[in-house]
C-alpha cells in the first residue's frame, strides 16, 4: 500500500478467535467494511499464516482467551516478529485485562459484542503504524520525538483500554499531509517495511549509551543519539527504540517481581556440572564489560576477575551465576554459542539470583540445577534495565574483548535468537542471553557441539545461523568436560541458553521479545 | 407457482390453508393444471387474498419478534446480526444462530461432565467453558443465556457446587427455549417469503 494512496478499502485483516460464531460474525462485519478478511480458529495456525506471508496482512484482530495459546502471547509474537498492529477483543472488559493488553502492545482492546463502527476505524491503526515506520526511516523533522514518548507512556498508564496513540493523532494527520504532498520526494520511501534496522550492534551501542547516561529515565533520545555517534541515525529512530526498550524493561521488572522466588527449589541439582562447565569457560574481559555500566549489578560484577575463568574464582562466579538450564527444546538452536557465552553472561547476573531461580520452573532440563543459584541470592535482583544492559553489553563488547570473531558474525546468531525464542514461546530474556553467550563463546573459543542447532529456526534465519556455526567451528573451543560427557553436552546448551535468561519463561514476559524484535530487521 | 396455489386456496377454500403445502406439492407436479386454474381466478381477488395472507403473517412476525425482545430472550446484538444479513448471505442469521446452538450444546455437555466428577470437580474448566459460552451468547444476543452465564461464573469462582449445577440446568433449559423460539421465528419468515411478502423491519 502506498502511503500516498492509503485507503481503508481492501485492508487485509486476519481474525483469530476460537469461537466459530464470532469468527463468522466478524468475517461478515469486516467484509461489509470492504476489508479483505482471513479467519482462523487457532492461534498457532494464525502465526503460521502470518509467517508464511510476511507481508500478507495489514492488521490482526485476536481474541484474548484461546485454548492453544494465550491471546497476549500471540500479540507479542506478532508485534515482535512482524510488527503488525494487533487488536485484542474479549467479552471481559476488566481494567486489568485491558491494561495487560495495552502493555503487551495491543493497538486497541474491543469489548464483545463488537459493533460495526468499531471495526470501521481499525484502518487508522494500520495507517498510524505506517506513518511511524516512515518517520523512523526518514527521520523527518518531527520534532516531537521525546514528547511523543512521554505521551505514549502517559497514555499507557492513564489510558487503559483507550487508544494509546490518542496523543499522536494530531501529529499523525499533519504528518500524513506532509507525506501526501511529498510523493515525488525521493527520500520518502514508500516501501512498506523500510525502517531502521536495529541490529545487534546498534542496539548494543544504544544500550551502552543508555547505561552511560545512567538511569534510563534521564536518558533522552538526543543524549542517547549523541553518545551513540551513529551518523545516519535520527533522534526519532532513537526515540521510538527507547520507547520499546522502556516497555521491555518495565515488563522485565514486573516479571522479576513475580517470578522471583518461584523456581528456587528446582535449581538444585546440577551444580556440580555447572561448575565443570563453568570452569571450562573463560571470559577474558567479559566480566569487565559485563559489569560496566551504571548499576549496582554491574559494580558487583566488577568484583569478578576479568581474567579467563579457568580459576576457582570463576567457578565461584559460575556457581553463583549458574543459570538454570534452559529447556532443550527452546534453546536448541542457540546452544553452541550460547553455552559458551552463558558463562560470561552468568557473571553479570549475579544480582538476579531470584530471577534465575524462578527460571528453572519452566525448563525441563535443569541442567544447571542451581545449587549455585541460591548462593546468588546474595545479590539483589537488579532492575531489569541493568540486566538488559548487561546482556546487551557483553555481545557488544565482544569485538572489543579481542575475540577473533567479528561483530558481524556475532550478531548473526543474535538475529535469529528472537525468532527462535518466539517460536518456542520462551521469555524474551532468553534472547539477551543469546547475545551474551555468543560473546562469551567467541572469547572462549569453545567448540560447541553442532548438534544443538536449532531446528526451529526460520529459513531466513538459517543463514545467520550458519554463519554463527561457522564462527563456532572456527573458534575451536574445547571444553573438555563437556566433550567427555554427552549428556553434559546436551544439557549445556540448555544451561547456556538459560544463562541469559534471567527471567524464566513466563508467558507474560514477552517484553523482551519485543525488544528482540528490535534486532530483527 | 406456489403463489398461485396459495391464491387458489385462499380464494376457494380458506379453511384448507393448513394443508395447502401438501396440495401445493401435488399441484406443482401438475403445473398445467394449476396454470389453468389460475387463469380462472380474477386477478384482483387473488391479490387481495394474497395481501391478507401476507399481512397476517407479517403481523404475527412483528408481534413475535417484539415479544422475544421484551421477554429478554434477545437483545440488540440480534438486531445487529439482522442488519448484516443481505443478498450475499440471505441465511446469515440462521447460520450464525445454528453455530451458536451447536457451541452451546458442546460447552454445556463439557461443563456437565466436569461437574459430574463428584469430589474432584475441575472448577477451572467449568469457569473457562462458561467464559466461552458467555462470549458466544453475546455474539447472537442471547440475553438470558448470557445473564445465566454470569451467575454460573460466580458460582464457579466461589466453587459453589450446588449453585453451579442448578445454574447449568437453567442454562440448558434457557438455550433450548431460545432455540425453539428462534425456530418459530424463522418458520414465520419463511412463510412470509413464500407468500410473496417482504419481511418487515421490526423496531424494538
Amino acid at each position: 500500500m502506498e502511503k500516498s494512496g492509503f485507503s481503508p478499502v481492501g485492508l487485509r485483516v486476519l481474525v483469530v478467535d476460537d469461537d466459530p460464531t464470532w469468527l463468522k460474525i466478524l468475517e461478515k462485519m469486516l467484509k461489509k467494511c470492504s476489508y479483505e478478511v482471513t479467519t482462523c480458529g487457532l492461534a498457532r495456525e494464525a502465526l503460521r499464516l502470518l509467517r508464511e506471508r510476511k507481508d500478507g496482512y495489514d492488521i490482526v484482530i485476536s481474541d484474548v482467551n484461546m485454548p492453544d495459546m494465550d491471546g497476549f502471547k500471540l500479540l507479542e509474537h506478532v508485534g515482535l516478529e512482524l510488527d503488525l498492529p494487533v487488536i485484542m477483543m474479549s467479552v471481559d472488559g476488566e481494567t486489568s485485562r485491558v491494561m495487560k493488553g495495552v502493555q503487551h502492545g495491543a493497538c486497541d482492546y474491543l469489548l464483545k459484542p463488537i459493533r460495526m463502527k468499531e471495526l470501521k476505524i481499525i484502518w487508522q491503526h494500520v495507517l498510524r503504524k505506517k506513518l511511524q515506520e516512515v518517520r523512523d526511516i526518514e527521520g523527518c523533522g518531527y520534532e516531537g520525538g521525546a514528547d511523543w514518548i512521554t505521551r505514549y507512556d502517559e497514555a499507557h498508564f492513564l489510558g487503559g483500554g483507550e487508544d494509546v496513540s490518542f496523543g499522536k493523532k494530531r501529529k499523525d494527520f499533519d504528518f500524513e499531509k506532509k507525506l501526501l504532498q511529498d510523493e515525488s520526494d525521493p527520500s520518502s520511501s514508500s516501501s512498506k517495511k523500510a525502517r531502521v534496522v536495529w541490529s545487534f550492534e546498534l542496539h548494543q551501542k544504544f544500550v551502552n549509551a543508555v547505561n552511560q547516561i545512567g538511569c534510563d529515565h534521564k536518558a533522552g533520545p538526543k543524549k542517547i543519539l549523541d553518545l551513540m555517534n551513529v551518523p545516519w541515525l535520527t533522534r526519532e529512530n532513537v526515540a521510538s527504540h527507547l520507547q520499546k526498550y522502556r516497555l521491555y524493561l518495565s515488563r522485565l521488572e514486573k516479571g522479576k517481581e513475580l517470578k522471583c522466588y518461584s523456581g528456587g527449589v528446582k535449581n538444585a541439582d546440577s551444580s556440580p556440572k555447572d561448575v565443570e562447565v563453568n570452569s571450562g569457560y573463560q571470559s577474558p574481559g567479559r566480566s569487565s564489560y559485563v559489569f560496566s555500566g551504571g548499576n549496582s549489578l554491574i559494580q558487583k560484577a566488577t568484583e569478578i576477575d576479568p581474567k579467563p575463568l579457568a580459576s576457582a574464582s570463576l567457578s565461584d562466579l559460575n556457581t553463583d551465576v549458574i543459570m538454570p538450564p534452559k529447556t532443550k527444546k527452546t534453546r536448541i538452536g542457540f546452544d553452541p554459542p550460547i553455552s559458551s557465552s552463558a558463562f560470561d553472561s552468568l557473571l553479570p547476573w549475579n544480582d538476579v539470583p531470584e530471577v534465575l531461580e524462578s527460571k528453572p520452573v519452566l525448563y525441563e532440563n535443569s541442567f544447571l540445577q542451581q545449587q549455585p543459584l541460591p548462593s546468588q541470592s546474595s545479590y539483589v535482583a537488579n532492575s531489569a534495565p541493568s540486566l538488559m544492559e548487561e546482556e546487551m553489553k557483553p555481545p557488544y563488547e565482544t569485538p572489543a574483548g579481542g575475540s577473533s570473531v567479528n561483530a558481524d558474525e556475532f550478531l548473526m546468531p543474535q538475529d535469529k535468537i528472537p525468532t527462535v525464542t518466539l517460536q518456542d514461546l520462551d521469555p524474551s530474556a532468553m534472547k539477551l542471553q543469546e547475545f551474551n553467550t555468543e560473546a562469551i563463546l567467541r572469547s572462549l573459543n569453545w567448540e560447541l557441539p553442532e548438534s544443538h542447532h536449532s531446528v526451529s529456526l526460520d529459513t531466513d534465519l538459517d543463514l545467520t545461523w550458519l554463519q554463527g556455526e561457522r564462527f563456532l567451528a572456527n573458534t575451536g573451543l574445547q571444553f573438555q568436560d563437556y566433550s567427555s560427557s554427552p549428556s553434559l553436552l546436551s544439557e549445556l546448551p540448555a544451561h547456556l541458553n538459560w544463562y541469559g535468561n534471567e527471567r524464566l519463561p513466563d508467558p507474560d514476559e514477552y517484553s523482551f521479545m519485543v525488544d528482540q524484535g528490535l534486532f530483527i530487521s | 407457482m406456489e403463489k398461485l396455489c396459495d391464491y387458489f386456496f385462499i380464494y376457494f377454500c380458506p379453511n384448507l390453508m393448513i394443508c395447502k403445502n401438501l396440495f401445493i406439492g401435488i399441484a406443482i407436479s401438475n403445473k398445467l393444471y394449476i396454470f389453468f386454474f389460475s387463469l380462472l381466478l380474477p386477478s384482483r381477488r387473488v391479490e387481495r387474498a394474497m395481501d391478507t395472507l401476507i399481512a397476517q403473517l407479517q403481523r404475527r412476525f412483528c408481534d413475535f419478534t417484539i415479544s422475544l425482545y421484551h421477554q429478554g430472550f434477545l437483545d440488540d446484538q440480534f438486531t445487529e446480526l439482522k442488519k448484516l444479513q443481505d443478498e450475499c448471505s440471505p441465511d446469515f442469521v440462521a447460520e450464525v444462530v445454528t453455530l451458536f446452538f451447536e457451541d452451546c450444546e458442546k460447552l454445556i455437555s463439557n461443563m456437565a461432565r466436569a461437574l459430574d466428577q463428584t469430589g474432584n470437580v475441575d472448577f477451572k474448566l467449568v469457569g473457562s467453558s462458561v467464559h466461552q459460552l458467555k462470549g458466544s451468547s453475546s455474539s447472537v444476543g442471547a440475553k438470558r443465556v448470557k445473564g445465566l452465564c454470569v451467575t454460573l461464573k460466580e458460582c464457579c469462582d466461589s466453587q459453589n457446587y450446588e449453585g453451579c449445577v442448578r445454574c447449568l440446568q437453567q442454562v440448558d433449559i434457557e438455550y433450548k427455549t431460545l432455540k425453539a423460539k428462534l425456530q418459530d421465528l424463522f418458520n414465520l419468515e419463511q412463510q412470509i417469503v413464500q407468500a410473496g411478502g417482504r419481511i418487515p423491519q421490526v423496531d424494538i
